[in-house]
């Protein structure tokens, strides 16, 4: 599954000084090929794919597979389920990484290392013999809620959460902000919740997206446990219209693009305002 | 601390152990060897091993070189428009893949996809000169889009650890710039693209969806393999083998793991 991701937002830091060799205009049309060609690569799908789904069955040009999406059975009840999904694991990661990458950043540093390695796990350990495993462990009750793929991809979700929390806190410096907080008579509820949490806005936001995102896109596990999500039902019902089903999967890329990217752009803006004040 | 390890027994490891333990299991319950020899001893799984494996390397290393590439261009690009632009959309394409990733190649280079009709138009369909959507470099291609996003997230870190300090030593001391990449860059940088290559190489392994929703299972990789198996579709006799084929991918996933581990830390002497 693609649903990994080491950094995900990385930052390409500014070029430094210009190259002053003689073959800078050679280099720079080799940068604009490989330039153009990843671009081809990756638009053309994108492309096609918007022009298949705003095609009638007989390939004219139509907005209908667009405003049939509303009335297509069963797409209502996999959206709510995926959503309700979404939900509740975005509430446990929060609650199971947040405090513990606190802790960690607190308390033991040295344990950064193997939450690293920990963390690499569910990238590389294959959904598909996870989800085997949990079939077979996970008792009765439990198989019968569809929670339980919220329990599971709480662990998929988990690298980047990492990855992201541990970026925004090693930005911040949680010592002194605790220390702080508890002198000032807070409890650490209210330190964890009125102090750090804000000052980790723009992180729990990405990390928030990225999850949403992989629970709507999450198909290995969700088909495999019989549970008709999202992604679920994109594939079953392609071979009723595969137009709508591809007008539906578009939606979904483009709104998870969307949404990234704005959270990126609203945490620019911010940082940089931040920084003309100190400097002002 | 406790409640997160706690979290992860639950949810990785005891899953795992009990794979494994299930893998050495008859369906009666003993303990046996039958099932690994099933696997080992050729036939179909050995094959679905075999074609999973070669996948992985194929689209661990193309996307290894391409992503280093595409990675080096943009860091080092004047825009920083671009520079944003290709950092959220690794992001976001990283973590496509799956179903909407197949339909979007069924529409560009299926068989009436829209590339594959302008290709015809200048008689270079692609079809009928061997290709198939639905066959091994047919589903390679596709593994690319998510892979190469891939690659460019986890390398850029460290082209940007590539100190312009290095650079500048080495034409002061009269370097060209083969000799700066064959002698500083790329000693530098070596560690750091094998690892992530071998975390590429862990994520084309065990991809699943794509393939699934692309071919409907015609492909015989491993895990479409033990997807047949808890979908049900099970030889009598063999009713572990699905859980062997699933031990022998961790020990495969394993193996990258701790190479990507190895290689990381000998990286983070120069990069950091």
């Amino acid at each position: 599954m693609a649903s990994l991701v080491a950094d995900n937002i990385v930052e390409f830091e500014p070029p430094t000084t210009p190259s002053r060799s003689p073959r800078r205009h050679r280099i720079r049309l080799g940068r604009g090929l490989i330039l153009l060609v990843a671009a081809a690569y990756f638009l053309l799908p994108i492309y096609a794919a918007l022009h298949f789904s705003l095609q009638d069955n007989n390939g004219n040009f139509s907005l209908q597979p667009i405003t049939a999406i509303p009335s297509q059975p069963g797409l209502g009840s996999a959206f709510f389920l995926s959503m309700r999904l979404a939900i509740v694991t975005m509430a446990i990661t929060m609650l199971l990484m947040v405090p513990t990458m606190i802790y960690v950043h607190l308390k033991l540093p040295r344990f950064r290392r193997v939450m690293e390695v920990i963390t690499i796990l569910p990238i590389v350990i294959p959904p598909i013999v996870l989800i085997l495993g949990v079939l077979q462990a996970a008792p009765g009750w439990l198989k019968a809620s569809p929670y339980l793929l919220s329990l599971v991809y709480v662990i998929l979700a988990m690298p980047f959460v990492y990855r992201s929390l541990d970026a925004g806190l090693g930005a911040l410096d949680v010592k002194t902000l605790v220390e702080a907080s508890r002198s000032l008579g807070a409890g650490w509820v209210a330190t964890i919740w009125r102090i750090i949490v804000p000052n980790l806005r723009s992180a729990l936001l990405s990390a928030t997206v990225l999850t949403l995102a992989l629970v709507l896109g999450e198909f290995t596990m969700a088909s495999l446990d019989l549970w008709s999500t999202l992604p679920v039902w994109i594939v079953a019902f392609d071979q009723t219209n595969a137009h709508v089903s591809t007008a539906v999967a578009m939606l979904s890329l483009l709104a998870t693009w969307l949404l990234l990217t704005l959270i990126v752009t609203l945490d620019r803006s911010t940082s940089r305002q931040q920084r003309r004040k100190r400097t002002s | 601390m406790l409640p997160f390890l706690l979290y992860v027994v639950l949810g990785l490891g005891i899953p795992t152990l009990v794979i494994i333990n299930l893998a050495f299991r008859s369906a009666s319950g003993h303990l046996t060897m039958s099932n690994i020899n099933t696997i080992t001893s050729g036939g179909q799984y050995l094959t679905g091993f075999e074609t999973s494996l070669k996948l992985a390397l194929v689209t661990s290393v193309i996307p290894g070189v391409l992503g280093t590439l595409i990675a080096y261009a943009v860091s080092t690009s004047r825009f920083e428009t671009l520079r944003r632009i290709v950092a959220t959309a690794s992001g976001v394409l990283a973590n496509f893949g799956g179903v909407n990733l197949a339909f979007m190649f069924v529409a560009t280079i299926g068989f009436v996809g829209l590339v594959t009709g302008w290709l015809a138009r200048i008689g270079l369909n692609p079809w009928s000169h061997g290709f198939s959507l639905y066959k091994f470099w047919g589903v390679a291609l596709v593994y690319m889009y998510f892979q190469i996003p891939l690659m460019v997230l986890v390398i850029t870190p460290a082209l940007n650890g590539l100190r312009p300090a290095w650079r500048e030593a080495a034409e002061n001391l009269g370097a060209s710039k083969w000799r700066f990449w064959r002698h500083v860059g790329m000693p530098v940088l070596t560690p750091s693209i094998l690892a992530s290559m071998f975390l590429l190489f862990g994520s084309g392994f065990s991809a699943y969806a794509t393939t699934e929703a692309l071919t409907g299972g015609t492909i015989a990789l491993t895990p479409i393999q033990i997807g047949e198996f808890l979908q049900g579709n099970v030889i009598s006799g063999e009713e572990h083998i699905g859980y062997a084929l699933g031990f022998g991918m961790i020990v495969l996933v394993l193996i990258s793991v701790i190479a990507y581990v190895t290689l990381q830390r000998r990286s983070a002497k120069w990069l950091r």
